[in-house]
């Protein structure tokens, strides 16, 4: 009992619990499939701002090219799922039949090398976090240790985000270009476009995100999780104190670049394409953004700030698509320069300490009057209940952020 | 160059800044369980020095041996590991986290990034935290948010941070530094205690604290060595009072 006490407080599980209440049965029971499924897509980005908070958050490292790991995730997913609806006898009409579509528009009359991976289920799901860890150390090695950081790393990121887009609608015949990957249907013939697919896609999203969240959780409580806070503070005194700091970057970049590709192949399966529209710079800044929301220092705060500013996004732009990118913009200033910390940091500095006032406040008053008479037993019972009754409305309260 | 018996010998020691020769053809050798004080005017290259030996700056030309390993290629976190400690001028301690961390990050294993992961905060590593708190006065303060400390807490607590790492060679830049004269005293006890068994180099610029330390002085002087010797030597040094005690 004591132990599990000692873990929910190490790993914060409480607050982790209220999300997994909010995202796996108030959501479901509140909303029809397709705004679940709206919901599940903007929990594929909520892995990104996960990750985000342990890159900029923790490591004080800001990456703006985010989306380019969560693409390859995303790619990595579509191309095995793009294959397997490209079986020959869909595509007969095809000069090449048992090609994607836009490989014999593009005339091509084999199946290039780069996708036979893809044509295997395990070896698919093991690049959705291999091959974007793998260009995320090939960046961050580069970087960190010739110790790039800063402002200077922020635009190299964004530099591959740009170089990945283009290469991606150069290429193609082997990505199809600008559109995608599209038609999406079956994984390993399970139609993924009904509505109970919908559903258990969505749990397995919310069920993922909550194992990166743990990971996450776990690498900050580790003794790594201190050194990455003590190296935004002081890197060199770390460094002089025997550790190469930038291992240490290099690996949460890479924890981070995994996390975002099993989001891009959530989405992938959720949203049933994949687009370099989620790719470049414009949806790495924006991934950014939810972390920023949130709270960059806090996980379960990152996926708040996934859902709020996507549901605004999805709301806003369905009545002033014009306007939505300067309200985002304004947003992510307002937010950075009056909350730095986020609505987490809203909810730790503010929130909390007004409702434990106030707490105290109820309590104080409800504890004189009893205090006149005598009776020991039913004074000694209802302290039991108060205690635990406060915590609900606590809850309550944490969903709204 | 031949080795030795010394824990560090640095020989013809250059470092230039765009022409301008911080450390000039400098020659010092530092024994076993020797407490050496470098003193100095200011600029006279002493910081420097020190980024020399921990590798913050990279040499020029010349030569740095510790233990008869010759340092100037190698990576800043292996001479540590090798055994070098460096406070640096300014307290440099994680003001966000408690003393308790700020020692136990220090503690010399978990030092890969696998190694932290698996990383276990066992009797051992609290038994060395406390033994360090209490050697540095930090004893009741572990909790405390290392920010919060007083400066002159902040001085010792980095070189609690050092000492957790039990090196063999622990270089101090102006370790008294703000603090009073309380603190001054306790500080020369806790430099007295600490350099058993290593070897120590300390920077000051207060010269009743270095007579009551060091064994042996050396005087810095626009990158060069200008003397070198006991403390009442050194003073009475024409040269030295040219240049700095008449300074
Ligand atoms: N990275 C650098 N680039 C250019 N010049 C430098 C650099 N580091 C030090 N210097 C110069 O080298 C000289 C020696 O500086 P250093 O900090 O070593 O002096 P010091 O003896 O420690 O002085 P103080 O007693 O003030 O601490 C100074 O003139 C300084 O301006
Ligand atoms: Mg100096």
């Amino acid at each position: 009992m004591n132990f599990i006490k000692a873990s929910v407080q190490r790993y914060q599980l409480g607050s982790l619990l209220l999300l997994v209440l909010l995202l796996a049965v108030v959501l479901p029971l509140s909303l029809d499939i397709f705004r679940l499924n709206l919901v599940g897509k903007y929990l594929t980005y909520a892995f990104v701002a996960v990750g985000l908070v342990m890159v900029w958050g923790y490591g004080g490292v800001l990456s703006l090219g985010q989306g380019v790991f969560f693409g390859i995730g995303g790619y990595a997913m579509a191309m095995f799922l793009k294959l397997e609806a490209s079986d020959p006898i869909t595509t007969k009409i095809q000069s090449t039949p048992g090609i994607p579509d836009f490989m014999d528009w593009n005339q091509i009359t084999e199946l290039p090398a780069l996708w036979l991976p893809f044509k295997s289920l395990p070896l698919s799901l093991a690049l959705v976090v291999l091959a974007p860890m793998a260009l995320a150390w090939l960046v961050s090695f580069a970087m960190f240790k010739r110790r790039v950081g800063g402002v200077y790393f922020a635009i190299i990121t964004q530099a591959v985000a740009l170089i990945c887009t283009v290469l991606i609608i150069g290429q193609q015949g082997y990505t199809g270009g600008v559109n995608g990957m599209t038609d999406l249907k079956t994984l390993l013939g399970w139609d993924t476009r009904t509505d109970s697919a919908k559903y258990v896609l969505y749990y397995v999203c919310v069920g993922l995100l909550v194992l990166s969240i743990l990971l996450c959780r776990w690498v900050q409580t580790s003794k790594l999780g201190t050194l990455l806070l003590a190296m935004r503070d002081k890197e060199d005194r770390v460094r002089f104190s025997g550790y190469d700091v930038s291992n240490f970057k290099v690996f949460t970049f890479c924890l981070a670049a995994g996390l975002s590709g099993i989001g891009g192949a959530m989405f992938a399966l959720q949203v049933g394409f994949m687009s370099p529209s989620f790719v470049g710079i414009v949806p790495s800044i924006e991934m950014v953004i939810f972390c920023a929301v949130g709270g960059r220092m806090s996980l379960v705060g990152a996926v708040y700030g996934a859902l709020l500013v996507n549901a605004g996004k999805t709301l806003f732009s369905e009545s002033f698509p014009d306007l939505w990118l300067f309200l985002m913009a304004a947003l992510f200033i307002g937010v950075t320069m009056a909350f730095p910390m986020g609505l987490a940091g809203v909810w730790e500095e503010k929130i909390r300490p007004w409702w434990k006032s106030r707490r105290q406040a109820l309590r104080e008053a409800a504890v004189k009057p009893p205090a006149t008479p005598a009776p020991i037993a039913p004074a000694a019972t209802p302290p039991e209940p108060t205690l635990t009754e406060p915590t609900l409305p606590d809850g309550v309260g944490s969903q709204r952020a | 160059m031949s080795n030795t018996d010394f824990a560090l010998a640095v020989e013809d020691l250059t470092v230039s800044f765009d022409g301008f020769k911080a450390i000039d053809d400098l020659t010092l050798y530092i024994d076993r369980n020797e407490l050496r004080v470098i003193i100095g005017p200011n600029g006279a290259g002493k910081t420097t020095l020190l980024d020399l030996i921990c590798g913050k700056t990279r040499a020029s030309a010349g030569s740095i041996k510790f233990k008869n390993t010759e340092l100037t290629r190698m990576a800043e976190h292996k001479r540590v590991r090798l055994g070098i400690g460096r406070k640096f001028q300014t307290p440099s301690i994680y003001e966000n986290l408690s003393v308790f961390q700020n020692l136990e990050v220090s503690f010399p294993k978990g030092r890969s990034v696998f190694g932290a992961l698996a990383f276990k905060c066992d009797d051992e590593v609290k038994a060395k935290v406390q033994a360090i708190a209490s050697e540095i006065g930090l004893a009741d303060r572990l909790d405390t948010e290392a920010g919060l400390l007083s400066h002159g807490q902040k001085q010792w607590l980095e070189i609690g941070m050092l000492l957790m790492q039990e090196p063999e060679l622990l270089m101090l830049d102006e370790p008294i530094a703000g603090m009073s004269a309380r603190e001054r005293e306790l500080t020369a006890d806790l430099l007295k205690r600490i350099c058993q068994n290593r070897a120590v180099i300390v920077i000051e610029h207060d010269m009743a604290f270095v007579k009551q330390i060091a064994h042996k002085v050396t005087v810095m002087h626009q990158g060069k060595i200008l003397a070198e010797g006991p403390m009442e030597k050194v003073q009475a040094d024409p040269k030295v009072i040219d240049v700095y005690l008449g300074h």
